[in-house]
């Protein structure tokens, strides 16, 4: 079988449906079951999380209704980021509801609403993020924006210094 | 002295917020798009525009609003350079103009290249233990 890593890199869609709502979708060559474990199983989130802009410290997982998580890593930039919140809902494979808070802004709670539906071995994974106000929703994507623009120049910094 | 206050340590959590907050609510003035399009109204006009011309009396009843309705949220529109109108005659059609919301999709990539980096791992992570459960 050939390689397919890469193949959907990069094909994360972010829309916003409503005032205080982000929605990521994202499809995935795997079982739907194999999906909703990497989002539960400690050592499976410490692989990805950070994805290529820091290092997964922490990935506390109480998987049961009111059981909480807990999610942190550190930057690239050497800054922490924490998320964490509580359980509402877990329906393996199909769905996963839980209170989502990012520490630094502990008044902007949300509700993530993971969906998993898998169709001829392809799962389309859906994150809806209900925020409480338009504001709230707002500071989560200008926090992430930053997140996001630390690292492009993390990237730049890097490239001049191998030029140099 | 700097124009930033110092967070002390008991509330740097919320203090730290509130300056996210205030870098937030200083983005969106009268005159950007963000403001334009944070209002649903604008949003559904926009979106009605994204198939063609049209004139109030077409969005109006596409849309289920009053004709003032219309034009009071078309006048936000343009003057922002969303909505642009062309004069035929005694009709007056309004046009959509994507290029203006330029400001808020580059607002939303940055959020979105975060998550296509953790999204890109977590599928490399999930191509690994397929390969691993072919082998066993």
């Amino acid at each position: 079988m050939s390689n397919t890593i890469g193949n959907r890199h990069g094909s994360a869609v972010v829309t916003l449906p409503s005032d205080n709502e982000i929605l990521i979708t994202r499809q995935f060559d795997a079982p739907a079951e194999l999906v909703f474990d990497a989002w539960t199983t400690p050592e499976l989130v410490k692989r990805w999380w950070a994805g290529d802009r820091g290092v997964v410290t922490e990935a506390q997982i109480d998987l049961r209704i009111g059981g909480r998580w807990r999610w942190a890593m550190t930057a690239n930039g050497g800054f922490e980021v924490v998320f964490s919140g509580e359980y509402r809902e877990i329906d393996r494979p199909h769905r996963l509801v839980r209170t989502e808070v990012f520490e630094l802004f502990p008044d902007a709670e949300a509700v993530g609403t993971l969906t998993f539906q898998e169709s001829n071995g392809v799962t389309t994974l859906r994150i809806l993020a209900r925020y409480a106000t338009h504001e709230h929703r707002d500071a989560a994507i200008a926090s992430g924006m930053e997140g996001g623009l630390q690292t492009s120049l993390n990237e730049l910094e890097e490239l001049v210094r191998q030029a140099a | 002295m700097g124009r930033v206050p110092l967070c002390d340590d008991e509330k740097w959590r919320t203090c730290r917020y509130q300056h996210m907050m205030a870098k937030v609510a200083r983005a969106p003035t009268t005159a950007d798009a963000f403001n334009a399009v944070a209002e649903g109204s604008r949003r559904a006009l926009l979106d009605a525009l994204g198939t063609g011309e049209a004139t109030v009396g077409d969005l109006a009843d596409r849309l289920g609003l009053t004709q003032p309705q219309v034009s009071k949220h078309l006048a936000v529109l343009r003057e922002v350079g969303l909505v642009s109108v062309r004069v035929d005659g005694r009709r007056r059609w309004h046009r959509v103009n994507g290029l203006a919301l330029q400001p808020v999709y580059e607002w939303v990539r940055g959020f979105e290249s975060t998550w296509n980096a953790r999204l890109d791992r977590l599928d490399d992570v999930l191509v690994e233990l397929q390969a691993k459960e072919k082998l066993t």
